[in-house]
This record gives C-alpha cells, sequence and structure tokens, in this order.
C-alpha cells in the first residue's frame, strides 16, 4: 500500500519537473515554439483538472466541458475586444485587460452556465448525463456560430495579449510560466479538493450513491457544487488558452474538445492527481509526433485511443503507478 | 405569411425528423438491446452517404448506389461490432463513449484518406425531380416528400418487424431479459451483431438520402448525431416509439422556429435585431424544449427502462 | 406504552396491478426490536423502501419522532435519524472501513461542503470512527478496502455505519442473511444490547434469531399485515401457521 503511493509521489515530481524544465531549456536554446508547445499542454492539463473532479472524483462522465472551456476563452476574449475598443460591456461596465479579472470573470460566467446546466443534468445518470451535457454545449455552440457580434463562426482575435500585473506576458516563457503556475495552483486546489470531507462525499457518490444518501448526504447537492467548481477551472484554462492562441473560436466550444478533455484524463489516468498532466503531454507529444510523420495523425490517435480503452485502463498513471489506494 | 409557405415549412420540419428517426432509431435500438451508447453512429451515416456517391458515380444509378449504401453502412457496422463494440457491452459508459469516439477518428481520418478532403455531389435521381403543387398555392420538392415516405415506411416495416417477426421476438427478449435469450438458446452474439447492422443499415440510409439534399462530405454525420442523441433522449432511451415521437418534435420544432421565431420578434424588435435574436434563440430551441421536458420527466417522454 | 418513534398509517403502494403494500399500519417503540416476518414476495422490501425512502407511497403517511415523512428523500430521512442496514451490503467500495465509517460521522457533524481540512488527519472524524469500528470488532481490518472484506465483515461495517449515525431507530434489512452460525450467533448477542441506543425494525428471515431478539413480531403477507403481537401469540397464531410458518415446516 506505501510503495504505490510514494511511486505515484515519485512520477507526479518528474512530470512536473518535466514540464518545467524542457520549456526553460528550449528556451535558452531560442526554441520558442518548444515553450508555445509547453504551454498547451499545461493549459490543456489545466482544462483537464477542471473535468478531473466531476469526471474523476465524482464519476461524471460530461460530454460537454468544452461549454465551459469555450465560454472562458470568450470571457478572455470578449474583455479584450472591448478594451481595444474601449467599448464599455454591459451595464456600462469599463472592460479590463488584466488577467486576474478576466479570470475570475471567465470563473463566475462559467459558474453561472454550469449551476443550471448541472442542476438539470444531474437529474439523470448514467447516458443520458452524457448525452444531455453534450447537447447543452452544441447549444452554446451554436448560439456561438448564429451570433455575430463577437465573431460568429469565423471566431474572434485578440490583438494583444491581456496583461498580468508585473509579468510580460508577451514574452513566450515567461507567460509559459504564468500558466504553469496556473495548473499547480489548480493541481493543490483538486488536491486539496480530493481529501477534504468535500472529496470523500463526492467521491462516495461515485462509488455507491445510495450508501452517501443512507448516512444522510445527499448526493445531487454534493455533485451539483463538485460540477460548478469543475466548470469554473476549466473555465481559467479556456481563458488562458485563448491569450496563448491570441484567439478564440467556437471550436473550443465543439463537442471534438469535450472529447478531446475526457482523452487527456483517460490517457493519463482517471481520477488521479497528475492524470491530466501526463494525458495533456502524451496527447500533444502524439499530435506533434505524428503530425510531422502524416497529415492523417488522428488516424493513429484514434487508434492507440481504442487500444489504451480496451487493453489499459488505468491510463499512464496506472501503468506506472499501479492501482489507486484511499486510506 | 402565406399558408403555402407555412405548409412548406411544416413539411421541412417533417422531413428532417424523419431523417433523424432513421438515425435515432439505430441509437435507440443498440441501447435497448445492448445497453451501448455508440457515438460512432454518425460515421455510419457518413458511410452510406460515401457508398451512394460513389456507386452512383460510377454506375449512373442512384437507385444502386441507395443499395450500396443501406450494404455497406450495414457490412461496416457488422465488422466494427465483430472487431471492437462487443468487447464494450460489458464495460462502462465512459469506456463506451471513449472507444466510439475513437471510432469516429478513425472512421473521418480513413475516410479523408480514401477519398480526400473534397465534398462528393450525388443527384437526385430522374424519377424524383420536380416539384408538386402544394394547396394553397407554391410548389414542394417531390425527392423530399419521397423521403417522408420513406421514413414512414421504414417505421411501420421496423414496427412489423418488432412485433410479428422471430427476429423481433428475440429483440424484444433482448431488451427485457438477457438471460431469458440465452434460456432461449438463441445465439445472442449473433443477435447482437445483426441488430447493429441493422441499425447501421437506417444510418447509412439517411445519409444516402440527405446525400443528395447537401454535400457528402467528412464530418456530415456530427451534427445529425447530435440531434439524434437529444431526440432519443426526450423520447426515452431504449423506446423506438420515444424515437419517432421525438424525432418529428425535434424535426418540427427546429424547422418551425428558424422560420417562425424572426417573424414573431418582428413585433417587438426592429427588423435586423429581430432576425439575430430569432436566429440565436431558434439555433438554441431545441435544446430549451429537452432541458424543459427533462426537468418534468428526467428518463424522456417514453421511458423504456423505469 | 411510550410514544412511538415510528408511526405507519394506512400505507399503500401498487406497482400495475400487484399491491406490494396494501394498507399497512405499523409501529416502532422506544426499546423494543419489533421484527417483520413474512413470506418471499410478502412485501417486506417494499415497505423498507417506502420507509427509508427510496419509494413514494401512492397513499398513506410515515411519521417518524412525530413528524410527517411524505416528501422527505433518503438523505433527509437519515439526517433525522433513521439508520438502515441494507439486505445486501451497500459501501462505498473503493474506501476502506474506516471511510466507510467516517463517512457517516461527517454526516452527523453537519455539511459535507468542506474543502479544505484533510479527512486523514481530522480526528474528530477518525477517532469516533474507530470506536465504531472496535464496538462491531472490526478495528483490525479498519483500513482494508470494503471491496477486500469478507461477507461477514461487510455486514458487521453496515451495522457499525448505522451506529456512527447516532440514531433514533434502526431499520435493519436481513442482517443475517449469508451470515455462518458463529456470525449469527454473535450478531444476535450484538443486536440484543444495541436495543437500548435505539429501536430496531428487524426484517429477518431467520426465525431462531427472530423468536431470540423480537419483543414484537408483525407478519406480512401479500402486502398485510396479517398479525402482529408478542412473539408467544404469533408463534400459537392460527391464521400465521397456515399462512407462513406452515410452508416452512
Amino acid at each position: 500500500m506505501r510503495p504505490a503511493l510514494s511511486r505515484e509521489a515519485t512520477v507526479n515530481a518528474v512530470l512536473a519537473l518535466l514540464l518545467l524544465a524542457i520549456p526553460l531549456a528550449a528556451s535558452a536554446a531560442g526554441q520558442t515554439f518548444y515553450v508555445t508547445l509547453a504551454t498547451r499542454i499545461a493549459l490543456l492539463a489545466l482544462a483537464a483538472v477542471g473535468l478531473n473532479i466531476a469526471l474523476g472524483l465524482g464519476g461524471l462522465v460530461s460530454f460537454g466541458h468544452a461549454a465551459f472551456f469555450g465560454l472562458g476563452g470568450y470571457a478572455a476574449g470578449i474583455m479584450a475586444t472591448h478594451a481595444f475598443n474601449s467599448e464599455p460591456l454591459l451595464f456600462g461596465l469599463e472592460a479590463s485587460t488584466s488577467m486576474p479579472v478576466i479570470w475570475l470573470v471567465a470563473a463566475l460566467a462559467c459558474g453561472v452556465a454550469a449551476l443550471p446546466i448541472g442542476a438539470v443534468s444531474l437529474r439523470t445518470t448514467g447516458v443520458y448525463f452524457i448525452m444531455i451535457t453534450l447537447a447543452f454545449a452544441q447549444m452554446i455552440y451554436y448560439f456561438a456560430i448564429s451570433w455575430p457580434a463577437y465573431g460568429g463562426e469565423d471566431g474572434l482575435p485578440i490583438y494583444v495579449r491581456n496583461s498580468f500585473p508585473g509579468i510580460n506576458t508577451a514574452t513566450p516563457l515567461s507567460y509559459f510560466l504564468l500558466c504553469y503556475g496556473m495548473l499547480i495552483l489548480g493541481l493543490v486546489l483538486f488536491r486539496f479538493l480530493r481529501d477534504s470531507r468535500f472529496g470523500a462525499a463526492l467521491q462516495a457518490a461515485r462509488q455507491n450513491a445510495t450508501r452517501l444518501s443512507a448516512v444522510g448526504i445527499a448526493p445531487f447537492q454534493i455533485r451539483l457544487v463538485a460540477f460548478v467548481i469543475s466548470a469554473m477551472i476549466t473555465g481559467v484554462a479556456g481563458a488562458l488558452l485563448a491569450d496563448l492562441n491570441r484567439f478564440v473560436s467556437p471550436s473550443m466550444l465543439s463537442w471534438h474538445m469535450s472529447g478531446e478533455l475526457i482523452v487527456l484524463i483517460i490517457l493519463g489516468g482517471k481520477g488521479r492527481l497528475f492524470g491530466p498532466v501526463a494525458g495533456a503531454m502524451l496527447y500533444v507529444l502524439f499530435e506533434y509526433a505524428l503530425g510531422s510523420y502524416t497529415e492523417r495523425w488522428q488516424l493513429f490517435l484514434g487508434l492507440i485511443l481504442l487500444g489504451v480503452v480496451l487493453f489499459a485502463r488505468g491510463g499512464l498513471l496506472g501503468l506506472i503507478a499501479g492501482r489507486e489506494r484511499h486510506g | 405569411m402565406s399558408t403555402a409557405l407555412l405548409i412548406e415549412q411544416l413539411l421541412n420540419g417533417l422531413q428532417l425528423g424523419v431523417m433523424l428517426f432513421l438515425m435515432a432509431a439505430g441509437l435507440t435500438l443498440i441501447f435497448g438491446v445492448m445497453g451501448l451508447i455508440n457515438l460512432a453512429h454518425g460515421s455510419l451515416y457518413m458511410v452510406g452517404a460515401f457508398a451512394c456517391a460513389t456507386v452512383a458515380a460510377a454506375t449512373g444509378s442512384f437507385w444502386i448506389g441507395l443499395a450500396a449504401s443501406l450494404a455497406a453502412a450495414a457490412l461496416a457496422g457488422a465488422i466494427v461490432e465483430i472487431l471492437v463494440i462487443r468487447r464494450l457491452y460489458e464495460r462502462d459508459h465512459l469506456d463506451q463513449v471513449l472507444a466510439t469516439f475513437a471510432l469516429i477518428l478513425i472512421f473521418s481520418e480513413g475516410t479523408r484518406w480514401l477519398f480526400g478532403s473534397f465534398p462528393l455531389y450525388l443527384d437526385i435521381p430522374p424519377l424524383l425531380q420536380g416539384a408538386v403543387p402544394l394547396p394553397g398555392g407554391g410548389q414542394y420538392q417531390l425527392y423530399r416528400l419521397a423521403i417522408i415516405g420513406v421514413g414512414v415506411v421504414v417505421a411501420v416495416g421496423l414496427y412489423l418487424m418488432i412485433a410479428r417477426t422471430r427476429l423481433g421476438m428475440r429483440i424484444r427478449a433482448g431488451e427485457s431479459d438477457r438471460e431469458m435469450i440465452a434460456a432461449l438458446g438463441i445465439d445472442i452474439s449473433t443477435l447482437y451483431t445483426v441488430v447493429f447492422a441493422l441499425g447501421a443499415g437506417m444510418a447509412g440510409l439517411a445519409g444516402a438520402l440527405v446525400g443528395a439534399l447537401q454535400s457528402v462530405q467528412v464530418g456530415m454525420g456530427e451534427p445529425v448525431l447530435i440531434l439524434a442523441f437529444v431526440v432519443i433522449v426526450i423520447g426515452g432511451i431504449g423506446s423506438i416509439k420515444g424515437a419517432l415521437f421525438g424525432a418529428i418534435l425535434v424535426g418540427v420544432v427546429d424547422t418551425m422556429g428558424r422560420f417562425l421565431l424572426p417573424q414573431a420578434l418582428l413585433f417587438m424588435l426592429p427588423p435586423s435585431q429581430a432576425a439575430l435574436v430569432g436566429g440565436a434563440l431558434a439555433s438554441m430551441l431545441i435544446y430549451i424544449v429537452m432541458a424543459l421536458i427533462l426537468a418534468f420527466r428526467p428518463r424522456g417522454l417514453f421511458a423504456a427502462h423505469s | 406504552m411510550a410514544d412511538p418513534v415510528l408511526e405507519i398509517r394506512e400505507l399503500r403502494k401498487s406497482f400495475g396491478a400487484l399491491k406490494a403494500t396494501d394498507g399497512v399500519n405499523l409501529d416502532l417503540v422506544p426499546g423494543e426490536i419489533h421484527a417483520l416476518i413474512g413470506p418471499n414476495g410478502a412485501g417486506k422490501s417494499t415497505l423498507i423502501h417506502l420507509i427509508s425512502g427510496s419509494l413514494a407511497p401512492d397513499h398513506g403517511t410515515i411519521r417518524f419522532l412525530g413528524k410527517d415523512m411524505n416528501g422527505l428523500n433518503m438523505a433527509a430521512r437519515a439526517r433525522l435519524g433513521l439508520a438502515r442496514s441494507f439486505q445486501t451490503s451497500s459501501l462505498a467500495q473503493e474506501f476502506s472501513a474506516l471511510r466507510n465509517v467516517m463517512l457517516a460521522i461527517q454526516a452527523r457533524q453537519g455539511s459535507s461542503l468542506r474543502f479544505f481540512r484533510p479527512v486523514m488527519r481530522d480526528r474528530s472524524l477518525i477517532e469516533p470512527s474507530m470506536e465504531m469500528l472496535e464496538k462491531v470488532d472490526l478495528a483490525d481490518r479498519a483500513h482494508v478496502p470494503a471491496a477486500e472484506l469478507s461477507h461477514g465483515e461487510r455486514r458487521q461495517l453496515e451495522i457499525a455505519i448505522a451506529l456512527a449515525l447516532g440514531p433514533k431507530a434502526f431499520l435493519l434489512d436481513e442482517p443475517m442473511a449469508g451470515m455462518g452460525p458463529e456470525g449469527t450467533r454473535s450478531l444476535t448477542e450484538f443486536l440484543d444490547g444495541l436495543r437500548k441506543e435505539a429501536p430496531i425494525l428487524l426484517v429477518e428471515h431467520d426465525m431462531d434469531a427472530v423468536f431470540a431478539l423480537a419483543d414484537r413480531i408483525s407478519v406480512l403477507v401479500y402486502g398485510r399485515v396479517i398479525a402482529s403481537g408478542k412473539v408467544d401469540e404469533i408463534r400459537n397464531h392460527p391464521e400465521v401457521r397456515r399462512a407462513y410458518l406452515g410452508e416452512s415446516q
């Protein structure tokens, strides 16, 4: 029991250091492309850390988390656009280009969206929940496409990357470090949640909802709170990714994106602290390595994914660190 | 707004509904009998469309193409069932979602590899070109009317098959009690392959029929797949009757919403705003309807497994 | 007699044409073990579901501590002090025995919307939970995942969880099911002492245990209580002998 735990901790530390060391080295060697690649990994991982709360801890297979990823992205895009054009937002509020404000707005917007979506979806379970979360995300996707004010189908450019006090976000390495810091913060938050009373109730709801009810804790409330927190974290990751790409489009809201986020978690290891990090590293490396050999890399990604689902159910961390144990 | 225009839009809604039924019937049948959620159903729709377009171009006959679409999609379905899907029946829904998501990637990129990235085109067969007059003036495309006819025939056929035939009896047994079919000495894995191929064939047929109205391209199945999910969630997963009802509801509500909402908003908003808001609202309408239905009936209108 | 803790009046529940619960009246008073017996299919499980809140009745009332529980879900009823054990063990399988009990202690202490303090360093959860495990002789298995416990140990754990809730009444659904003679004997002894903590509504097939433990017995047949009374009254009740005991002898 103890060795499996400490082995996982070692693997986690190695992954965290790798993700930090590679862009540092690449930046020193003047290879900014790899810094951007690492930033993408960190942000996809952060989005998946959010989803991992609902999916990994709570067993809630949300097939609609792209909605929150994209909403966060649009929060960054819309704020930047309004600030750039010096147009006030709703109710005459000034738009801000300060990232902490944007993240707050992104998180709040996602929380406000996740509350009703979760409240309806969580009345159902299993396959219904999967399809309903998917459908709600599609609703937001189609809305983004048909609403021309913020670019509609073409998406919305961010002309100048938003700012963070004391950091020059325009240089690749400092932006990476900012994103890396946010990822670590997300992981710390995930860990606290997982080990807390809330986390205990959430994981019990996944393992046996009747048992949880029978001790007097209503699973619905616990799951709804988890769903909202999960959406907020994914939303902040979306805002950061929009700033990385200096662009946000409906594709961030698409169901392929929802699928990708689930895939990241499964590749890495569902419910594990560093599962999303391992998964995002694998995914982006596949994309990059396969993509340089063939433009049909998604075909091979599909085959690999199929292999993982059919034959390696614990994901990468399951292979390296063995089964997870709870006190 | 004339009566003819209204009838035309209603028929368009019905045609969309019928096509959604062809997709949703297979999805819901596969879920009802095997407990499987199949995201790759849209890929089978695409396979049907590509098969029809290719064979029709080669032989010059839409009808041979249509037969080919059924055969190709059913065959692809059977192969996928034997190679992949049957390993998923005992797995949880998350594994099913992921594996069938992987199948979508494989199907889409595979098709792009074989056919390139450019869309194919499929002509409406000469027999069904032209239009029929509508009461109150105006005309309606004969081909769309034919699609509605095909849908009615498939719905009746499916009903008769499930109610009257030996295969239908086995499917019903499979839905209610898996142990019972084993006890009846039915080869369950063959039954599952047949049911999956049947669902795939219907999806392929839908793809081919719609292929003549739109272009045939990779990814064409995905929007339809998601609408079909909305349909079976509304109807109750596992219920064919629910799929029929949900499909018509979604088809008509979606089409009429896009037509009527911008006009209705003219009473409240200036014209440019009305078109904008109406259009955006219409694109969300069926999801709002779905949410409302689920708020009262979380397991859909015709829940099969309560 | 003292005021009943649990008071069931004219309870009815049908599934289609089947009347699973057909006008049941039942009381549970402080300090007693009230056994509910009946042949298979008599509607015992349905009744347990109705009382615990996993099914809603068509008609009738269930009052608990004088409060009408109609419309309360299972969690709310548990919070009022109704502790339930399951016919087939229902545990958080990946969690250790200790963490399963801690969940109950956590629920009893109030809101679970606490996000920061790790439960495994929270002595206010761990200590009372270990105490409960000691009471059911499971302390040495505290860190074993529920899935790896033996059948008998899982039944003991169910009882420990019910105890941890500090309930006002126990609803025990066949706690002896699948236990060997030794386990049944020690559990009987344990339940005998438990009635001092809170009264028990006991559904049980093991007649030796029922006759040893029960203060009162109600007999359920086809959804109706056909007889209710002291152990000896039931033992000699002609209708009961014909409808129920007759079958098994």
